[in-house]
């Protein structure tokens, strides 16, 4: 089975994530920082990370720089999912080594569609 | 009353809408699609004033071609789509299709594309984007994608090429999005290369196509599995009579035309594309 970290601060977008998720067949952990989703990843690494941007103590972009810079650019595969929609925000996640990208707020239909062009249904 | 809703209709009313539907569109209206005729009726039914949708369908019967009558088939024949539906049509014509009728038609030649129920464009735009992709291995060979469809309003907004965020995230990978879109306030909008290539024009699937002119490819996808038999066969018909010989149909993944049409046989190790018999 593959795993899926969803990274938010927001308990209720983990919780709605982790039930669209499971219901694709991932198993999936939460963190709730990129702090602490960098310390899971260096315990256990996912095939898939879904990645809020604005989060307290390590945003989603410093987090993605460093998971890349520790882990390589082709594994795990992250898709982004933010509030943030501007063409400048996508570009810097992109080149930053984020897979695909959803602009919140996202339903099932659109995490499968997403989950799928990376790769991993 | 047969379905229980304080919105239904009676069975007269219905035979007589489905009877409507299927003589202007093709459309097979089933009774199990009642949720559908209510859901998407009943807006219009409120706004015309009427006390329940059988005074709505008595007034269409009263002018068939009338305003009302034309907007009751454009509620019942606008399909959600997304971009890139079903993926693997459009790897097809990436890795095979294109290139090998660019080869065909040489670096002066012309791709011609038919997206015959193109919906509010996510088809022929995917189509578009497609091309773009690949230019260099279409050696200057142009792609031109003709994008019809029964209802005008989704072909306004079609042609808008104006999306809203939601819909730009069905199927369109986020590479794609920033090269061929503008954000524009909460809306995104495909740019003019883009654009410019799909030319949008009003047509029922029911009408023998030759003045659309020849196709080397067409795409009917999702459409037949709202037609009877006889109306798959004619449309399957009037499509093999303007495909190019070396041409590719695509329909829908749920979609055959074995056992309707012997004009087509399946194309080898492609899912859902067919090739003139």
């Amino acid at each position: 089975m593959k795993t899926v970290l969803v990274v938010d601060d927001s308990r209720i977008v983990r919780k709605v994530a982790r039930r669209i998720l499971e219901g694709l067949g991932f198993a999936v952990d939460e963190a709730e920082n990129g702090a602490e989703a960098l310390a899971f990843c260096r315990s256990k690494l996912p095939d898939g990370i879904l990645l809020d941007w604005n989060m307290p103590v390590m945003n989603g972009i410093e987090f993605l720089y460093a998971l890349r810079a520790e882990f390589g650019r082709d594994e795990p595969r992250v898709v982004f999912c933010t509030t943030e929609s501007e063409l400048e925000s996508i570009a810097r996640a992109v080149e930053g080594g984020a897979n695909e990208y959803i602009m919140k707020p996202f339903d099932a239909e659109i995490i499968e569609s997403k989950f799928s062009q990376v790769g991993l249904l | 009353m047969l379905w229980g809703s304080g919105d239904s209709m009676n069975a007269a009313s219905f035979s007589a809408l489905a009877e409507f539907l299927q003589n202007r569109s093709g459309i097979v209206l089933t009774p199990d699609k009642m949720y559908l005729v209510e859901t998407r009726l009943a807006p219009l039914m409120r706004r015309e004033g009427c006390a329940d949708l059988n005074a709505l369908v008595a007034k269409v019967k009263s002018a068939l071609s009338g305003p009302i009558a034309d907007e009751v088939v454009e509620l019942m024949t606008t399909n959600e789509t997304l971009f890139f539906r079903d993926g693997k049509p459009f790897e097809h014509l990436r890795n095979e299709v294109l290139p090998r009728l660019a080869a065909a038609r040489g670096p002066r030649g012309t791709i011609r594309v038919w997206s015959a129920a193109c919906s509010t464009g996510q088809e022929p735009y995917s189509v578009a984007m497609t091309a773009k992709e690949i230019a260099p291995a279409l050696g200057g060979c142009r792609v031109e994608i003709l994008a019809t469809d029964l209802s005008r309003d989704v072909l306004r907004r079609a042609a808008a090429g104006r999306f809203s965020q939601f819909e730009v995230q069905r199927g369109l990978p986020i590479a794609l999005l920033m090269k061929y879109f503008q954000k524009d306030g909460s809306e995104w909008v495909l740019k003019e290369d883009v654009r410019s290539m799909v030319s949008f024009r009003e047509w029922n699937l029911l009408h023998p196509p030759t003045p659309l002119g020849r196709f080397d490819v067409v795409l009917v996808r999702n459409v037949l599995i709202y037609f009877d038999a006889p109306t798959k066969a004619r449309v399957l018909d009037n499509i093999a009579a303007v495909l190019a010989k070396d041409g590719v149909l695509y329909l829908g993944g749920a979609e055959t035309v074995l056992g309707v049409s012997t004009r087509f046989v399946p194309v080898d190790g492609a899912r859902s594309a067919y090739a003139l018999a």
